[in-house]
């Protein structure tokens, strides 16, 4: 039997505003097995999603397909008509996209959105598709899967959503899905079901599958090749044990190495015996809303956690969305000053909220945010940016400051010339590392960490976890290093506290991160983070019951 | 379109459309300032015994509704439309945007206050607005200038406070606060470079609208008053000139356009700042 797809020497580019031809994808070729799953691997502008969309024959706004052929079933997709096109997409090859919460109408109810692909090329009449998507729901492992569909996106979770887009497109029956980094915007524990759902209908209807992702672990459990993209250009194609066990390149052996970032092998040292705590957070509750008749937010976020953290040492705290993480830091930083509890630094109690305490107490905390793309104000240039707070902690100017703006970019590992640029002029982790140059420009104690690396690349967060741990180094700094990921988390924090719902439910040195006697929570996190062992998803047991209740899908 | 890029000293370049634009406004400006050296003739002075006169040697747009020279007359408007319209416009929008800006920044009773009693001025009809201040206290200049700032800062205070609460959200803004920085700072640096653009084509439009209103009182007789005229009032009282194409009427219009297209071409082409973007 002939292969399903059969992609040579496919070419894509665009042309910028400025008349300069870019390629984006240079000469691409390999072949998909009908039933097969390949994984398209890279970083972000490697061109994965740009090689997946050409199945379809489609090409993103301003881009266009300039050579080769993207054969699909025998019919060459780059020459069809767009009319012919529209005919193949939803019957032959699906699409399930990144964001299935941006992918749903939600004025609409889901399951008229599902079967829309049948009414659109008349494929069954309407209830007989009904009854099909009700069919695939249960496939998919949904729960109730005779009422969801009559429910709006906004009244299902995240995982429920991505399965009943893969649900919308695996109504019209193709030969062919292309899954756009299905999980990358769920938590751990959610993704295991969302993943293990795809797999057995993928497997059961021996549909063929085109896998986007940037995480290995995660294309490990559901692919059978592996296509490792860099630049627009293939590095390597193998099987999916081979690529994980034996990578021939040298950039599929940095994404591995990548992959888990290296656990110090020395710990820090151990905290003198009456060392005082930097920070120590006692009781702390945090919300939105008015205060209620006893004190508390009408929507309590944080409810009463206490932390303390050691000079030169780093706290992880660790959780899925939803359980207050990011709360608690911006309580620490006094953006939402906490209703109740007390933030003590150095033993010396804090104004609650940020424009109650001095100057020189805010320079102590500093905050870097996830996003720098919305961190860092796209109007002003780097070197106004790091400026600023060097002017309104140090009354630094002119040369001075120059000087001090020129050692911070240093310490970042960024190029000086970059401060005339503006932040949408730089990198993803260019900009990360402004963000933090600006947080080191106030000379603080503490850093707040909050996911500073989750929208990262792997091999760009890496590079930040080991800067960061270097300018601990040097400066003696301390984190306060918050994150949904395991891995990370363990890469540079000694202490590792699991918030759940709002509540610090376990804290531990690093050393004792699976340890026997956790909390049945910490337990089901550590369990649900993807390891590159292919058989790992499949091994895997859980309990139902627990996921059910602590996993709050 | 693409636009030749001109160097400017103190390096910033502007381009071919947003210079030509700048001449313009430079030279009403300039007709404004030496209306009295350049006019041949006074303003109310009738030179010719014809009314709606041709262009001619002697006049050359022609004469008026009373055979007064047109050339006169619109030089010395130059004075009333620029000056007025452009005093105006910049009271309304520096006052709107920068409250709209710390309305946004601020929240809470503030913004509430100040909103609701700026919709409620928003909600009185301007040109009777302006009747009833004129009605009340005469009608003068800086009587002008001022109904028309209040008029006019209602709208570019709300055009300013929605664009700076979308800004507003950012994380830098959060930074910003948790770095200890004040209202002032937050809104002249943090947010108002972030919104210019939108608010510079609003203060052109708002221009337009100023300029229109003024001629507009001109005409009810509670703008400028006779026998100074602003280029809108001599659009208006030389109207009837029209079936017979006097110039009278065709070159106040042709004033307006130029003024007004320039403005909000300048505001779309503004010099820009050169930065070294070589790394």
């Amino acid at each position: 039997m002939g292969n399903l797809v059969e992609i040579r020497d496919l070419k894509v580019g665009a042309t910028t505003d400025a008349g300069r031809r870019v390629d984006i994808i240079k000469g691409v070729s390999f072949d998909i097995a009908p039933g097969e799953i390949v994984a398209l691997i890279g970083e972000s502008g490697s061109g994965k999603t740009t090689i997946a969309l050409t199945l379809m024959g489609y090409a993103r706004m301003g881009c266009a397909i300039q050579g080769g052929s993207v054969r699909v079933g025998g019919r060459d997709m780059t020459q069809l008509s767009e009319k012919e096109r529209a005919a193949v997409r939803g019957t032959e090859v699906a699409y399930v996209p990144q964001s299935a919460a941006a992918a749903f109408n939600p004025a609409m109810r889901i399951i008229d959105q599902v079967v829309e692909v049948s009414r659109i090329h008349g494929l069954m009449p309407d209830a007989q598709a009904r009854a099909r998507a009700v069919e695939l729901f249960r496939a998919l492992s949904l729960p109730n899967p005779d009422t969801i569909g009559d429910r709006y996106p906004h009244q299902v979770s995240g995982g429920q959503l991505q399965r009943l887009s893969a649900a919308m497109a695996l109504i019209g029956d193709p030969k062919l899905v292309i899954f756009d980094e299905p999980t990358t915007a769920l938590d751990v524990t959610t993704q295991i079901e969302v993943l293990r759902a795809f797999k057995a209908v993928m497997k059961e209807r021996r549909i063929a599958g085109v896998y986007v992702s940037h995480d290995l672990a995660v294309v490990a459990q559901i692919a059978d090749r592996i296509v490792v993209l860099r630049g627009g250009e293939v590095q390597e194609i193998g099987a999916t044990a081979d690529i994980l066990s034996a990578p021939a390149h040298p950039y599929t052996r940095e994404l591995l190495a990548a992959f888990r970032p290296s656990v110090d092998a020395q710990a820090a040292p151990a905290p003198a015996a009456v060392a005082q705590p930097v920070l120590e957070l006692r009781d702390v509750v945090a919300g939105y809303g008015a205060l209620k008749s006893d004190g508390a937010p009408t929507i309590t976020i944080v409810k009463a956690v206490s932390l303390s953290l050691e000079a030169g040492r780093n706290l992880g705290v660790i959780g899925e969305s939803g359980c207050g993480k990011s709360t608690l830091a911006r309580a620490i930083a006094g953006i939402l000053p906490p209703s109740s509890g007390d933030i003590l630094f150095e033993g010396k109690s804090l104004p609650r909220a940020a424009k109650d305490r001095t100057r020189e107490q805010l320079r102590q905390i500093q905050i870097v945010f996830q996003s720098a793309d919305t961190a860092l104000n796209p109007a002003k240039s780097i070197a106004e940016i790091l400026g600023r707070p060097l002017a309104f902690y140090h009354g630094l100017k002119g040369r001075e400051a120059q000087a001090r703006i020129d050692r911070l970019l240093d310490m970042v590992r960024l190029p000086r010339a970059l401060q005339e640029r503006r932040p949408p002029e730089l990198s993803g982790g260019q900009k990360q590392r402004v963000n933090l140059a600006r947080a080191l420009a106030a000379d603080p104690r503490i850093i707040l960490c909050d996911e500073i690396t989750s929208a990262l690349d792997t091999v760009v967060a890496a590079a930040i976890i080991d800067l960061l741990k270097e300018l601990q180094r040097e400066l003696g700094l301390c984190y306060v290093f918050i994150s949904h990921d395991l891995p990370t988390v363990q890469a540079i924090c000694d202490e590792i506290a699991v918030m759940y719902a709002g509540e610090k439910i376990e804290q531990m040195p690093r050393s004792r991160v699976g340890a026997r006697d956790h909390h049945a929570y910490t337990k089901l996190l550590f369990a649900s983070v993807p390891k590159l062992d292919p058989q790992w998803l499949d091994s895997l047991e859980r309990n139902p019951e627990l996921v059910a209740a602590l996993a709050r899908r | 379109m693409m636009t030749r890029a001109i160097p400017l000293p103190l390096h910033y370049r502007i381009n071919i459309v947003g210079l030509l634009a700048l001449c313009v406004i430079l030279f009403w400006t300039m007709v404004a300032l030496f209306a009295s050296q350049l006019a041949p003739h006074g303003v109310g002075e009738i030179v010719d015994l014809d009314y709606f006169g041709p262009m001619s040697r002697q006049f050359p747009v022609g004469t008026d509704y009373l055979g007064r020279d047109m050339l006169s007359r619109i030089l010395f408007g130059a004075r009333y439309t620029v000056g007025i319209s452009l005093a105006s416009v910049t009271i309304a929008c520096v006052t709107g945007v920068t409250l709209g800006m710390a309305a946004a920044v601020t929240g809470g009773w503030f913004d509430t206050a100040l909103s609701r009693f700026l919709d409620a001025l928003n909600s009185i009809p301007s040109k009777l607005f302006g009747l009833v201040v004129v009605a009340g206290v005469g009608s003068s200049i800086p009587v002008l200038i001022l109904t028309m700032a209040v008029i006019y800062t209602p709208g570019s205070y709300r055009f300013a406070r929605a664009l700076a609460v979308n800004v507003n959200t950012m994380d830098f803004i959060t930074v910003a606060r948790a770095r200890g920085e004040g209202v002032p700072y937050i809104i002249g640096s943090e947010i108002l470079p972030n919104i210019i653009g939108p608010v510079f084509a609003d203060v052109g439009l708002r221009f337009v609208f100023i300029v229109l209103l003024l001629s507009g009182l001109s005409f009810l007789g509670l703008g400028v008053q006779p026998p100074d005229a602003d280029w809108g009032a001599l659009v208006r009282e030389n109207i009837s000139g029209l079936p017979f194409g006097a110039p009278a009427v065709m070159f106040p219009s042709i004033a307006i356009a130029s003024l007004t297209i320039s403005v909000n071409l300048l505001i779309d082409n503004l010099p820009k700042k050169t930065r070294d973007r070589s790394a």
